[in-house]
């Protein structure tokens, strides 16, 4: 289950929202775009289920995104928060009550209109245990979610239908990040009668109030959208038709790019054939890149001699030359110094992290009793970079005299053995790092720094848990008020600093997007690596030879 | 004949019972938690929890494997744990595709292979027999992803004379159906060589040379159908190697068939996927041995069947 939600440029995107109220769907049309015309993109893997509820890997994530639309979502190409369905909202002073306004005239693609008991129906159905949405536990904030996700209650206590255009949520309590959740993929509005007539083949045959609505499925091989022309937000989308060919190794959809055949190869360049690419010229034209919410680090198990001692996982800190192991996969990242990348709000930008220093290393381990270092293993994932990193990062530690041995595993076998309190003293996270699946600051921390993930089972491999920073966590997540935003940002940048000092992590680095794209596509650049919507923005895209 | 049938059958049933055992202890012994894998990094031990009980795979082994068995039996092979559709569809949707490529395979294997073992034989001795059948152990032995991305390199990258990847038309097939075929065919040139050179020998050969017919003649009229049988009745056994190559080459190509389906499977532990997958193919060479042999007497009347 690879997420995302990356990056731009917003930094207290939350902040700057709460206070607004009115869309500004209109002004986010391109006055160049042209309209019609249809594009292909590839894909290696088959597409899994096109059930908002369900969908949760980076391929359905914005497919379902144009098929689909929430209460909120994010301006193009950016983290901005704007309301989508919801024409207006209002947040009640004690943050706890959240009242969104929706949008008349929209309607689902089988015709009928959307109203607020849809909202309704498709939070109690996402929640509901018998759905088997991995996203129920987003919606945790939300007033009666433990007897509906028990299986006590059939529907949530806290929304309520105040008209067919009005709907209320009561939290528990409040929760800074709801109006992201309110812009995920599991809060997406769906048609209860189309749901119940195909039962656990909606996902098959998706049907929302999206830009686009789904044309043909043919298993295996290709997915066609078609442009929705009853879509509620004029002069969207551009494209006519898009064709999603499935089955497609990233190599061969790059010769198929280059020889004009598809538009966009959804899997990205291929690592082997990156320095080729971008030593043309011609090729390097188009190609856009990007930030992601991404951060690559190697974990060190807290519970574990010797990285039970402070001083052991700092000097882990110091061995790892980053700018090395950044070269071994092209230059494609930026070195990292704390958990949360550049481009989230909450980033410390003062914070200057552990420097690269053998000998400063060497020093802490000797004075943690390993002057001549240790024995120890360091897992890492088996597809390609991530073993040579791992054993660049080998060779760093040896530098200071831990004797590391990989352990080069399939995905499943390292992220089991990360789950296990005896699993694993060291973990390289390449291929399953962390990715925010919204852009704000706590994403960061609950699952994979926080006490909760630290239980078998869970993603906070490092198994550092920390009850002082999980209470200033809930603090942070209580400040609503826009006004405090700033204030709000600087708490989660101490918690982030509190954590480098205990260094459960050695964070490596932050990964960056390379999109590329045939020439007749047009659009921002910030289109094509658009945090949300990966690998581009299907909605606000277009193509150049048409009209 | 009957009683044979009978016993075969019911044979093949306790094959296919063993290998859906022992697959699914497997994958049940497999250190990746499905469940974990369904329900992502951001889902709270309750999510997991709910979903491992929608499941049933809180259930002990025991319980999981009867229900997964007598579900099978009405041809219900469960739900995708990932794609969330159900096996059946899924791997029936797939299933045109990898016959296709099994048919295009066997031409390929067959037309290579038998002419390859003809002419050696013919030649037998002769630089152009050592030749081929240094060839042929080459086709034999050569990793089919590599022989697979050295095709599609040269014939489709290069020389643009077949599409790169993909499904729909003959020309997509070619070369998939020359990688699969690579293989087969050394192991036919190599049967049908020997096969041929066998025949070569009989006396009603040496007669029929004897009565000065042309050397075409005793070749392709008297030598070649008596050679050929043996090798043919070999195909039913083949499927067993087509059922491994497919998920290399269709990977390789983008043939939507169910080696495809396999691959991405395993890499996602969809377990629903591998364990329908693996019975399928199971049950694709528990046929093809069972036909090979019932088609054996028929082929050579002194084969009996008991």
């Amino acid at each position: 289950m690879k997420r995302f939600l990356a990056t731009t440029v917003a930094a207290s995107a939350l902040a700057l929202m709460l206070g607004m109220a009115s869309a500004r769907a209109e002004d986010t049309i391109d006055p160049n775009a042209k309209q019609g015309g249809a594009i292909t993109i590839t894909y290696k893997d088959d597409v899994a289920t096109l059930d908002p509820a369900i969908g949760y890997d980076w391929q359905n994530w914005s497919m379902i995104k144009s098929l689909f639309d929430g209460l909120m979502d994010y301006e193009p190409g950016t983290t901005n928060l704007k309301s989508d369905l919801a024409e207006s909202y209002e947040i009640s002073p004690d943050g706890k009550t959240f009242t969104f306004k929706l949008r008349h005239g929209v309607k689902f693609h089988n015709g009928r209109e959307m109203t607020a008991d849809d909202v309704k129906y498709s939070l109690d159905r996402v929640t509901n245990p018998k759905t088997q949405s991995p996203g129920a536990g987003f919606f945790g904030s939300i007033k009666g979610y433990d007897d509906v996700a028990a299986g006590k209650a059939e529907s949530l206590s806290g929304v309520t239908v105040v008209d067919p255009y009005t709907v209320k949520f009561e939290l528990t309590r409040p929760d800074a990040t709801f109006l992201h959740v309110m812009a995920i993929n599991f809060s997406h509005v769906v048609p209860k009668e189309e749901v119940e007539k195909y039962g656990a083949d909606f996902g098959k045959h998706p049907v929302g109030t999206g830009a686009f609505k789904l044309a043909e499925w043919t298993l295996g091989q290709r997915i066609v959208f078609e442009r929705n022309a009853d879509y509620w937000h004029k002069g969207l989308p551009h494209l006519d038709k898009i064709t999603f060919e499935i089955g497609q190794e990233p190599i061969v959809a790059l010769l198929r790019l280059q020889k004009g055949e598809i538009d966009v190869p959804g899997d990205g360049i291929p690592p082997a054939k990156f320095q080729e690419v971008m030593a043309d010229p011609e090729q390097k034209a188009r190609v856009v890149e990007g930030g992601q919410l991404h951060t690559g680090y190697v974990t060190m198990n807290t519970t574990m001699a010797p990285f039970d001692n402070v001083k052991v996982r700092q000097a882990v800190n110091m061995a790892i030359n980053k700018a090395r192991v950044i070269q071994i996969i092209n230059g494609r990242a930026v070195p990292a110094n704390q958990p949360l990348p550049p481009s989230m709000p909450g980033y410390d930008k003062e914070y200057k992290g552990y420097p690269y220093d053998v000998a400063k290393a060497k020093a802490l381990l000797a004075e943690a009793g390993h002057p001549d270092g240790f024995d120890t293993q360091l897992f890492a994932m088996n597809t390609d970079p991530n073993p040579r990193i791992a054993q660049a990062i080998q060779q760093d530690l040896a530098a200071i005299g831990i004797k590391a041995s990989i352990q080069s595993l399939a995905q499943a076998n390292v992220i089991a053995a990360g789950g296990d309190k005896a699993g694993a003293p060291m973990i390289w996270s390449g291929g399953m790092a962390w990715i925010a699946d919204f852009p704000d600051p706590s994403n960061f921390y609950g699952p994979i720094l926080g006490c909760a993930g630290a239980v078998p089972g869970g993603w906070n491999w490092s198994w550092y848990c920390n009850k002082d920073l999980d209470a200033k966590a809930a603090e942070a997540d209580s400040v609503v008020d826009p006004a405090k935003a700033v204030e709000r940002g600087k708490m989660w940048s101490a918690i982030y600093d509190k954590i480098m000092e205990d260094a459960p992590w050695a964070p490596v680095f932050n990964e960056q997007r390379f999109t590329m794209k045939s020439a007749r596509m047009g659009g921002a650049d910030n289109l094509y690596v658009d945090p949300v919507h990966i690998p581009i923005n299907y909605d606000n895209v277009y193509v150049k030879d048409v009209q | 004949m009957i009683a044979y049938l009978g016993r075969r059958l019911i044979q093949s049933l306790l094959i296919l019972l063993g290998v859906s055992l022992i697959t699914f202890a497997l994958l049940y012994l497999l250190p990746a938690d499905p469940v974990r894998q369904i329900a992502g990094r951001s889902a709270t031990p309750q999510t997991v929890e709910n979903i491992r009980q929608q499941l049933g795979l809180d259930q002990p082994f025991v319980v999981q494997y009867w229900h997964y068995l007598t579900r099978l039996v009405s041809g219900d092979l469960g739900r995708s744990y990932i794609q969330r559709s159900e096996v059946t569809e899924l791997i029936v949707s797939r299933l045109p595709a990898s016959l296709l490529l099994m048919v295009g395979a066997i031409l390929c294997e067959l037309l290579i292979g038998l002419s390859m073992g003809l002419i050696a034989a013919v030649k037998r001795g002769t630089a152009t027999d050592q030749t081929l059948m240094v060839a042929s152990f080459v086709g034999v032995s050569a990793p089919q992803f590599v022989v697979g991305l050295l095709l599609l390199y040269v014939f489709a990258v290069r020389l643009s004379w077949f599409p790169i990847g993909g499904y729909g038309t003959w020309r997509h097939l070619v070369l998939p159906s020359l990688t699969m075929g690579i293989l087969g065919a050394g192991w036919y040139a190599r049967m049908m060589r020997s096969s041929m050179i066998d025949v070569l020998r009989q006396d009603y050969v040496r007669t029929a040379r004897a009565k000065g017919l042309a050397r075409g003649a005793i070749i392709f009229r008297h030598a070649l159908p008596n050679a050929i049988l043996p090798v043919i009745a070999m195909i039913g056994i083949d499927i067993g190697i087509f059922m491994g190559g497919i998920v290399v080459v269709e990977s390789v190509f983008g043939w939507p068939g169910i080696g495809q389906l396999a691959w991405q499977a395993i890499q996602r532990v969809d377990i629903p996927i591998i364990m329908g997958v693996t019975l399928v193919s199971a049950f694709a060479i528990v046929l093809g041995n069972l036909l090979a042999d019932i088609i054996a007497p028929f082929i050579d009347p002194r084969i009996k069947l008991r």
